[in-house]
């Protein structure tokens, strides 16, 4: 049976409404990260401090008083476990959402359909992740510093640097991990732990310092791909300056070459994921 | 009179996935209704479709799975890339001004995707933002399009707690609160009960009173001739017929449109 359809009304040309502008829709998109950020606050802190502070725990407090590591090994630890905190805080707040909204959800979309150009969309993503890697930074040095005790050789002086250091190892950290969500699926979640994670823990030089791969030379030039090297450095180099690290320099080239790489990569990803 | 829609020559050519197989609807005959894993090749998915869609107008477009009508409302609302030709929606061309194109749609996907981290309160007020609606209007518009689909006591459930046929209901309301000249809706009764199938006929029948656009797809004949002014057919890739649910069923010996569906292309439909 067929009901004739009700003819509308006008048929002339339709006013559209102006164009809300970019930077008021970006704001909204961060709008929306934050409010669930702020609803997953306690989650968050335990799921991106738990094992830092484990490590803490153990390496800086229970076996310098056992005798098996001297008061230096603190110094070393300290700007590694900050690095890891901001690393993988800001890495995996964007890393699993965008797995899991790009993947069978597809929940992404009402993003993607937000009057703003994709890429956009993108960098605010890597903005959130920024935040929540702070966040997390910032809880956790003094957390570990309370439990470590008085640590050789760390300073607050250097504040310039640190500023530069962390900020940039937050934007390199967002940038890899949104890279990581748009590259993989759901059924690699697994593998994202085993074979890249905590391999790159184990050879980021948080837990010593680079100079100290000069043991195994190859090594010491193969882990310069991973980018918690020049996180771990880079806060090396502003924390505990009297200890061993790289130069400020390379590790601020090293955050910006692999910023721009990992940026420029999720950013193609992304388009070729929310373009079908 | 002026369009809403106007596609030229529009092509999609989706390239061979790696690997040695690739997931595809079949298109060949005897197969519609189904799919199948097909070697790797490109899949022609929209072959050269000339479309104009009425400011104003209720426009179906109709075909057997895989013919092209997702993939056709994909690319009109930016969300896939055409391989050539042009489409314009809203007065905005899809791919130069995508921004703007979004700016003036409402979509209903085929199967809901709220955004899973909100309630479904925050889903709308949130996506209203995206939109530049301040808050307190994204409140007082969320409240009316809620209450109007009957899920104002769902507005504080996280998504996960409302049945099917209320996410489908609240990815209508999402669709409308940014108040949009276009709205699409893909398939958006399937897997709905007869009662939300009706109650959704309803607000369509409406919205499209109040002369609003809107484009469906679906393969349910029934709905295309009792909600739309005119009807597209797709079949593989292609525009087979074109004209008022009349029109069309006056080229059909027993006056049913599924009659014609199946005389041009050859398979059933779901009625």
């Amino acid at each position: 049976m067929t009901t004739p359809a009700t003819t509308p009304a006008t048929t002339a040309a339709p006013s559209y409404r102006p164009r809300v502008s970019s930077a008021r829709v970006f704001v909204a998109l961060l709008n929306r990260d934050l409010r669930v950020a702020r609803r997953e606050l306690p989650y968050f802190l335990i799921r991106t401090t738990m094992q830092p502070l484990l490590f803490v725990v153990v390496f800086g407090y229970l076996l310098p008083r056992m005798g098996f590591t001297g008061e230096e090994f603190k110094t070393a630890l300290l700007p590694g476990i900050l690095a890891v905190s901001l690393m993988f805080a800001s890495s995996q707040s964007v890393t699993l959402p965008m797995v899991q909204e790009f993947g069978w959800t597809k929940e992404i979309e009402d993003r993607l359909l937000a009057p703003i150009p994709l890429p956009l969309v993108a960098v605010e993503k890597i903005v959130n992740a920024m935040i929540q890697g702070l966040i997390a930074a910032i809880v956790v040095l003094p957390l570990a510093r309370l439990v470590m005790g008085p640590i050789p050789g760390f300073t607050f002086t250097h504040v310039g640097a640190l500023v530069v250091v962390v900020l940039l190892s937050a934007t390199a950290a967002s940038a890899f991990g949104l890279f990581l969500g748009v590259a993989i699926s759901p059924q690699q979640i697994g593998f994202l732990f085993s074979l890249i994670l905590t391999p790159m823990i184990f050879f980021g030089c948080a837990y010593y310092p680079w100079s100290g791969l000069a043991v195994v030379p190859w090594l010491q030039y193969l882990v310069l791909i991973n980018p918690l090297v020049y996180v771990s450095e880079g806060m090396r180099a502003a924390l505990t300056p009297t200890a061993p690290h790289m130069p400020l320099p390379a590790v601020v080239a090293g955050l910006l070459v692999l910023t721009v790489l990992f940026t420029a990569l999720a950013i193609n990803r992304f388009m070729k994921r929310a373009l079908g | 009179m002026s369009l809403a829609i106007e596609t030229h020559a529009l092509r999609k050519v989706y390239p061979p996935a790696g690997g040695a197989q690739r997931f595809q609807p079949s298109v060949g005959p005897g197969n519609h209704g189904s799919a199948a894993f097909a070697q790797s090749g490109p899949t022609v998915a929209l072959d050269s479709l000339d479309l104009e869609v009425r400011t104003g107008e209720f426009f179906c477009l109709i075909g057997p799975n895989g013919a092209g009508k997702t993939t056709t409302i994909g690319i009109l609302t930016t969300r896939v890339r055409p391989t050539s030709g042009s489409a314009c929606v809203a007065g905005a061309d899809v791919v130069r001004d995508s921004v703007t194109v979004r700016q003036r749609i409402g979509v209903v996907p085929q199967r809901p995707n709220p955004d899973r981290s909100l309630d479904a309160w925050e889903n709308l007020v949130y996506h209203a933002g995206y939109f530049g609606i301040p808050r307190r209007e994204a409140d007082r518009r969320a409240a009316e399009l809620l209450e109007r689909l009957e899920i104002a006591d769902r507005a504080r459930l996280k998504v996960d707690q409302l049945s099917g046929g209320q996410q489908q209901r609240l990815m209508i309301a999402r669709a409308l609160i940014h108040d949009p000249a276009v709205l699409f809706l893909d398939e958006p009764t399937v897997g709905l009960d007869p009662q939300a199938r009706n109650a959704l006929w309803a607000i369509l029948r409406e919205l499209h009173a109040g002369g609003r656009t809107i484009v469906m797809t679906t393969h349910y004949m029934a709905e295309a001739e009792e909600l739309s002014e005119r009807i597209a057919m797709i079949d593989r890739g292609r525009l087979i017929a074109l004209g008022t649910p009349a029109e069309l069923l006056a080229q059909t010996p027993d006056n049913s449109l599924e009659t014609f569906f199946v005389t041009r292309t050859g398979h059933g439909s779901h009625l």
